[in-house]
């Protein structure tokens, strides 16, 4: 019986996820589709890449968005904290570029669940805290020809710690602002071990 | 009340010279004496003197330019300091104070008291003064100007009658014209029959006349108090801890934002002043989102500045000053809330960013809005989210655009048409699909160093291995550069 990604997404709220890979970005859009009000998105302030409203309009309004640029990843973590015990933001958004510690990762999940907010921390491949309450890990995909409208993207839970792991073959709908799941992905060989 | 010499004495205070003293201004292109003291009067000066000229008959004189601004702020503070003398005070001009002290001249021991006061207080600071007291208010500027002393109530003539007829406030034209009839003084002026005059001179001067005596009333403006978003608390003993710290501080803000709910405005800018007991003082400044003026509110967004300040041997004495301030009119709850100013979205977002401003500074929390331009690094605008406010019209964009722009990696490929296999980023990609190309032309009447290399093709690239690529070629200087990634 393959897990059900509708378990686990959207993802619990008062809690800190993380999210790995190239697609980790669309993650979190989606993400924010699937709920109402501002957006937090914590970016470090020294990197030269830049999101794009006209990227992120297929998936949420872009003025629900607030762009908070931390000049160093203290401050990017202090500042999620102070959202995330806020409670004023559904979903914070963190860009992490420096690995979590467990204290660290500890301290953001208490926040999140005295504020009530949901955490996203975007990570960089293995520099999560074993803190976090779900771990994905999100790509894109060459999409078919007949999802060729559309953005094809393949999800994995790698690590949850109130439910299942699986592998699914997303698609996000822009004219529908609807996910669908394609097929879930049997669990290959080589994935096993990774999973862990 | 009038200060013959308030920009030369001004600049005499701060830094008193024992010389002939000049203060300068360029008009019409000549530097033209502008005010003096003593002596340099003494020396046979005046004002309006070309300074060329002024250095040929004294060649001690000193100068400083004019500064008309400062003059006009040092005006302003002496007409507050003026209020000691009764509560109705007006700016008369340039270098003049008017005081209305009907019925205020028995609280310092009559008027000649009030007077001798004045002037000792003025000779103290190094202020030349000129006092003139009337029933009216021509009658005192006259006074004041052409003969200082104080016009018996009831009858100004007795006074005011050998003055020269320039003293009633007329065009410099009007009063050669009176001398050459032979009316030199007020008194002449007054004897004369007045249809005549009427005729010759129209009915300004008989008003200013009428004025001088008192026949015609002219009221005095007070200046209104410009409202003042400064408080203090001294404290008995000195305190230390953070929690003492904020009571006083709640309770000056009590005090503020009552102040400017009484003004209808909100503070943008509070700045918190403790002084110390060795005389230091620290600063707390607290940057906010949105105007405000509710004291619950702004309290605890002081916490973390409070708990940075250093206390050393105890404070005993907070000040809270709204430095900037903003209108912030009473709006009606419960109805339609017309969205107005910036950060509407709630009260309690805007807490949030202040908190997080002053943390990482206010205008590092930015928002996204649309701009018109084809360029895909201009076609929105970064602005700092507490001084905007969120964007209501769409998103247009013709064509998909991606989600991360970064500056242009260049790949190795060549031609016109995309590569089949290119390596990026230490990946080897391979192209699957390719939309394209979608020529961007850059926007030659903006100089940007980043589109010097022409036109853009641009492609959209789905790889085999699943990452989606924004990809552009330079036709003019042949190059492909790898801008961004899609979703």
């Amino acid at each position: 019986m393959p897990a059900n990604l509708f378990d686990s997404f959207p993802l619990r709220p008062a809690r800190v996820h993380e999210v790995c890979g190239p697609g980790a970005s669309s993650f979190a859009a989606i993400l924010a589709a699937q709920g109402a009000g501002p957006v937090l998105w914590v970016r470090p302030g020294w990197s030269a890449e830049m999101l794009t409203p006209q990227g992120l309009s297929p998936f949420f309004d872009p003025s629900r968005l607030l762009i908070a640029e931390a000049p160093s990843p203290t401050d990017a973590l202090a500042v999620t904290e102070e959202a995330l015990r806020d409670g004023a933001v559904p979903l914070v958004v963190t860009e992490i570029t420096k690995p979590l510690d467990l204290r660290q990762g500890r301290r953001l999940q208490l926040a999140a669940k005295s504020g009530g907010s949901t955490g996203l921390c975007l990570i960089p491949e293995g520099m999560g805290s074993n803190a976090a309450e779900t771990r994905w890990r999100a790509a894109p995909r060459l999409a078919s020809e007949e999802e060729a409208d559309s953005t094809a993207l393949r999800w994995e839970i790698i690590k949850n710690k109130s439910g299942t792991l699986g592998t699914w073959d997303v698609l996000w709908t822009d004219t529908a602002h609807r996910l669908h799941v394609v097929s879930p992905v049997a669990e290959r060989p080589g994935s096993a071990c990774a999973s862990g | 009340m009038w200060f013959p010499r308030l920009p030369s004495d001004r600049v005499l205070r701060a830094r008193p010279v024992e010389a002939p003293f000049a203060l300068v201004q360029t008009q019409a292109n000549a530097e033209r004496l502008f005010c003096l003291n003593p002596r340099a009067e003494a020396e046979g000066l005046h004002r309006g003197m070309a300074l060329a000229d002024a250095r040929v008959y004294c060649p001690a004189l000193l100068t400083a330019p004019a500064d008309p601004g400062r003059d006009g702020r040092f005006l302003a503070a002496l007409r507050r300091w003026a209020t000691r003398y009764c509560p109705w005070v007006g700016i008369d001009g340039a270098d003049g104070l008017v005081l209305d002290v009907t019925g205020a001249t028995h609280l310092h021991g009559g008027e000649a008291m009030m007077l001798a006061d004045m002037r000792a207080r003025a000779a103290r600071s190094g202020l030349a003064l000129r006092l003139g007291l009337a029933d009216s208010r021509g009658g005192a500027w006259a006074l004041a100007r052409f003969g200082e002393g104080v016009a018996p109530a009831g009858e100004p003539l007795a006074a005011l009658g050998p003055l020269p007829v320039a003293a009633l406030r007329l065009e410099p034209e009007m009063v050669t014209a009176l001398q050459r009839l032979g009316l030199r003084t007020i008194g002449d002026l007054a004897a004369s029959p007045r249809p005549p005059v009427n005729r010759r001179f129209g009915p300004a001067l008989l008003a200013r006349l009428d004025q001088a005596l008192g026949a015609m009333p002219e009221p005095v403006t007070p200046t209104a108090e410009p409202p003042h978003y400064g408080i203090r608390l001294s404290l008995p003993e000195p305190i230390g801890l953070t929690e003492d710290v904020m009571a006083g501080t709640e309770r000056l803000l009590e005090r503020l934002c009552a102040r400017l709910l009484a003004q209808e405005t909100g503070a943008r800018v509070l700045e918190l002043s403790l002084r110390r007991v060795d005389g230091g003082a620290a600063r707390v400044e607290l940057r906010l989102a949105s105007p405000m003026r509710e004291a619950g509110r702004i309290l605890p967004l002081f916490r973390r500045g409070v708990e940075a300040a250093e206390a050393g041997f105890g404070i005993d004495q907070l000040r809270l000053e709204a430095v900037v301030v903003e209108d912030l009119p009473v709006q009606q709850l419960g109805g339609p809330v017309a969205a107005r100013g910036a950060a509407p979205e709630g009260p309690a977002l805007a807490d949030l960013v202040t908190r997080i401003g002053t943390r990482i500074g206010l205008e590092n929390i930015r928002r996204l809005l649309p701009a018109d331009s084809h360029i895909p690094e201009r076609a929105f605008l970064v602005a700092p989210a507490a001084f905007s406010a969120p964007a209501t019209g769409g998103w247009p964009s013709p064509r998909p655009r991606p989600l991360r722009l970064f500056p242009p990696e260049p790949i190795a490929a060549q031609g016109p048409r995309p590569p089949r296999r290119f390596r990026w980023r230490a990946l080897q990609l391979a192209t699957a699909r390719a939309t394209g190309p979608e020529r961007i032309a850059p926007e030659w009447w903006l100089p940007d160093d980043a589109w010097r290399h022409g036109t853009r093709d641009y492609w959209h690239i789905e790889t085999r291995e699943g990452r989606r690529l924004w990809l552009f070629h330079t036709p003019q200087a042949p190059g492909w550069f790898v801008h961004g990634e899609f979703p």
